[in-house]
């Protein structure tokens, strides 16, 4: 049950073939059989079936709310969740707990979705291996694939096999690996420069950053104001398309998401290539291109001609711009929207109390790690 | 009391620094506390003469000032700029606090539509342009009421630049005259206010209080075109008065609803301007001229002496009444401003710019505003002057005290008397009795319709000017009796029988032969005695002026 799609689960949940509250407790005990990965910072287990009963309940009256009514999902830490602790992977904001809702997870809950917990990340969302947080690193749940333990048994010559593994990628790696790993069915993480879809091409699963704008940013702990977008990690696209039908939208409470309105969407499904034109963008093709990916690559394209879509390449000039860029938007904003972490309203703060300028230099010293000093 | 030299010198004042032991020197801005008694100089000085101060003599030098000064007014909204919280001024503290405002993560600005609309009217009552596009900013600082560690501001392209603030100063040696000066208002800007400290020495400890953070300002920059604190008190009170007419700010710099900061600076006539210093927290209107007065004095004397001047920021000790510099802000600030990436630019629209079925709820209409703007103090008194014939300075006085106006208007409703004497009436005892026991107009125990009924019984002559004095003050004292009611008990009614009266004129004359010999000898001051005698025998019920006529009429004759 836990490998199918949204669809076909939110059916047999109509169907009464599952319950909500079996689906929660399988999810439940598949998180604790996967805590190697180390996926979770917080699972709100009394949350969840506590939601997952409410869900039964509308379930059995036939009064479902849609189509994530009932469905296990997790959401990054970096989004605040009422009344359990967000902590952004970081010492600044252990023990953090916030009194409000992000909009996107007030959408997924006022859907019936479950609540499983908040996932591990980079800390601040500030790094692409999810490795750089206050509560370790995530492991990519490929790590302890089959395919991967005999490749490693060939090379390691009796050394402990179990101290290799793989990374998720960041910095949404412990949504992806929670997806990943059928803790559950889709997974809320952000996305500035890649951080939602590295993680889900390292671990196997679609990763979708919206459009600026789409989505709320209201509630998002924010790395890159003009950037940040929550992303939505699934098994598959259809899932991934589900998901932001429910999240798009305008919110009074964020002036940057779009005033039009957004009329809900179904994926077609696509049986003539033929009407299809896809663009291979030159600039992307650099000399520091790995040649598997570059395989990868040419082997998705080909398949789209082969099966009679049009592939030509395009051009996106300013691509050699993009980084250089981001790095002046990314330092500046960064160290603008750190600077309301002081101690002063919330979170970390130290002991000292010699003057408010030493408070506020041994708290961001103690709450921060090497990457924001 | 400000030395007589320096009102004497606006306008266009010249600053003569007339050598050690000038009157300048020692004569105000007490640093060390001494009074102008002269203690430290000659005991000649108090009686140079001021005329001088005019005409440098030769080997002194000439000083100008230049004035210039930034105003922060808390913009009168129900909620902060940013967030849905209250604004209240006497609220426990902490107690208006969203999570925006004390800048929980993940919370974002939400632009007050109000505040917006309280800029736009602001800036066009003040002739600024008012630009279509302009944009917020993050300015960044340190500091324990400023919790996101920013302030949200406009300092790339603010709402309104270019406008002109015309005000008033009184000139002349009797203060008579009025003349007109304008300020150019270089940009008014829309930003957050901080939160409060409140130092406890004590326990070693500031205690920070957010009510206020996130509150709306309108930052207002006027160019310096001041020369000395009197013009800008009188700038600062011509803005006040504008912006509680609009409605924008209540502008009361008790509660720190207005605040000021002058950015001051000396050279000589003809030179380059000076380095500048600032000086922040002039939060009293009072103080507000003598701080700046000051703070030019003493950059005067700092340059004289051969010493130069810093560009650094000062905060004015009230009790010592000098400027001393703020420790904190030593050194320029670098400020990082960054766009306000949370905030897409402020798009405003006129009647013809409006795109086509636009939701009037979205959307700002600088035309609509504009139409709507409430008669300006400028506006108002004009129309005074006009309609009741009155001195520019009177009517000045009238918008000058909360209420005033609309008692002197509610007044001339209910009269038949001319509207110089209920100008007269009004500026002069009414307000005395007011100052006198400081109380606002709202507190007065006599109502307009009184103040009416006086002056009624006034013009049909019924009571002298004199028993009419008394009768307010009566009036003033007991509540609920009507003006007749006091005239009646008192007695006070003019005598109506004019064979009455020239029967006592006649008879008094007869009674004193000597004074009758002493008029008609030229001597001006013998008929007040007679006046006097007369007066006494009406039992104060006959007016002096007819008592004079009368008599003068049957000494003639």
């Amino acid at each position: 049950m836990l490998g199918r799609t949204l669809r076909e689960v939110s059916e047999a949940l109509k169907q009464g073939l599952v319950t909500p509250t079996e689906l929660c407790q399988r999810c439940l005990s598949l998180i604790k059989k996967t805590k190697i990965l180390n996926a979770y910072i917080t699972v709100s287990e009394e949350a969840a079936l506590k939601q997952a009963e409410e869900s039964e309940k509308r379930y059995k009256k036939g009064q479902s709310l849609g189509d994530l009514d009932g469905i296990p999902v997790a959401v990054k830490d970096n989004f605040s969740t009422a009344g359990i602790e967000t902590t952004c992977a970081s010492n600044m904001l252990k023990g953090y707990v916030p009194p409000y809702n992000a909009t996107v997870v007030q959408k997924l809950l006022d859907q019936g979705a479950l609540l499983m917990g908040k996932t591990n990340l980079d800390e601040f969302a500030m790094g692409s291996g999810s490795t750089d947080g206050i509560f370790g690193p995530v492991k990519n749940p490929w790590s302890y694939s089959k395919q991967y333990r005999e490749k490693r048994k060939q090379k390691s010559h009796g050394e402990n096999e179990n101290s290799h593994w793989l990374i998720t990628g960041g910095s949404s790696g412990g949504s992806a690996a929670a997806v990943s790993a059928f803790t559950c069915f889709a997974a809320l993480g952000s996305d500035t420069g890649g951080s939602t879809r590295n993680p889900a091409a390292h671990c196997g699963v679609v990763g979708l950053k919206p459009s600026y704008g789409l989505v709320s940013r209201h509630g998002l702990i924010p790395l890159v104001n003009s950037m940040d977008v929550p992303g939505i990690l699934t098994r598959c696209v259809d899932d991934a398309a589900i998901v932001l039908g429910i999240l798009a939208g305008h919110d009074p409470k964020d002036s940057t998401t779009i005033q039009d309105p957004v009329k809900p969407f179904t994926l077609p499904s696509l049986t003539d290539m033929s009407k299809l034109c896809i663009g291979i963008p030159k600039e992307y093709l650099t000399p520091e291109l790995s040649s598997e990916v570059q395989s990868l690559w040419s082997k998705a394209a080909n398949l789209f001609e082969s099966e009679g879509a049009k592939v030509i390449e395009v051009s996106l000039p300013h691509t050699s711009y993009s980084i250089v860029c981001y790095h002046v938007l990314c330092t500046s904003e960064v160290a603008s929207n750190m600077a309301r972490f002081d101690g002063l309203e919330y979170g970390h703060r130290c002991d000292t109390d010699v003057s408010t300028e030493a408070m506020y230099a041994a708290t961001r010293r103690e709450g921060f790690n090497d990457v924001k000093l | 009391m400000a030395t007589p030299i320096l009102r004497w010198c606006c306008p266009g004042r010249r600053w003569v620094f007339a050598g050690i032991g000038s009157v300048f020197r020692h004569g105000r801005g007490v640093p060390t506390g001494s009074t102008s008694s002269g203690k430290r100089g000659q005991s000649t000085v108090a009686q140079q003469p001021l005329i001088t101060a005019q005409k440098p003599r030769k080997g002194e030098r000439e000083w100008a000032a230049v004035v210039g000064l930034e105003i922060h007014a808390q913009i009168a909204s129900n909620s902060k700029l940013f967030s849905g919280s209250q604004v209240d001024f006497a609220a426990p503290p902490n107690s208006l606090v969203s999570f925006f405002d004390a800048s929980l993560p993940g919370t974002l600005p939400v632009l007050n539509r109000r505040c917006v609309e309280a800029a736009v009217m602001t800036g066009l009552a003040l002739d600024c342009h008012i630009n279509r596009r302009s944009l917020f900013d993050r300015k960044h600082y340190f500091y324990a009421d400023l919790p996101a560690g920013y302030q949200i501001t406009q300092q790339r392209l603010p709402i309104a630049v270019n406008g002109s603030l015309v005000y008033s100063v009184c000139v002349g040696k009797r203060q008579s005259q009025m003349v007109t000066k304008t300020a150019g208002v270089k940009q008014i800007q829309l930003e957050q206010d901080s939160g409060k400290s409140l130092h406890d020495s004590l326990r070693s400890q500031t205690l920070i209080d957010l009510n206020r953070a996130g509150v709306g300002l309108l930052e207002v920059v006027l160019e310096p075109d001041m020369s000395c604190g009197e013009e800008a008190a009188a700038a600062i009170r011509e803005l006040q008065l504008i912006l509680q007419a609009l409605g924008t700010s209540q502008a009361n710099m008790a509660e720190g609803q207005l605040r000021v900061d002058a950015n001051i600076s000396v050279h000589n006539p003809g030179e380059p301007l000076g380095v500048r210093t600032e000086v922040k927290n002039l939060n009293s209107a009072r103080f507000l001229a003598k701080a700046i007065d000051y703070e030019i004095q003493r950059q005067i004397n700092e340059l004289e002496n051969g010493g130069k001047i810093l560009n650094e920021t000062r905060s004015f000790d009230y009790k010592l009444g000098c400027t001393v510099p703020m420790r904190d802000k030593e050194g320029k600030q670098d400020y990082r401003f960054m766009p306000e990436p949370n905030l897409p630019p402020l798009l405003l629209y006129d009647s013809g710019s409006l795109p086509t079925g636009t939701d009037p709820q979205q959307v700002i209409n600088i035309d609509q505003l504009r139409e709507q703007l409430p008669e300006l103090p400028r506006v108002t008194r004009e129309k005074l002057v006009q309609q009741y014939g009155m001195l520019p300075e009177h009517s000045f006085a009238l918008l000058n005290e909360v209420g005033l106006l609309e008692f002197f208007q509610n007044v001339i409703k209910e009269t038949r008397a001319e509207p110089k004497k209920v100008t007269s009436w009004v500026l002069n005892t009414f307000l005395g009795f007011l100052k006198q026991q400081n109380l606002a107009v709202s507190e007065s125990p006599v109502t307009p319709s009184a103040l009416a009924e006086l002056l009624d019984l006034l013009d049909r002559k019924a009571i002298s000017s004199s028993a009419a004095k008394q009768v307010f003050q009566e009036l003033w004292r007991s509540k609920g009796k009507t003006p007749a009611q006091i005239v009646a008990e008192k007695k006070l009614e003019l005598m109506q029988d004019a064979e009455a009266l020239e029967q006592l004129c006649r008879s008094t004359l007869e009674a004193h032969p000597q004074v009758v010999t002493d008029v008609k000898k030229g001597n001006p001051r013998a008929i007040n005695k007679l006046i006097g005698l007369v007066r006494r025998a009406t039992l104060g019920r006959a007016d002096p002026t007819v008592i004079k006529e009368v008599l003068e009429r049957q000494l003639s004759s």
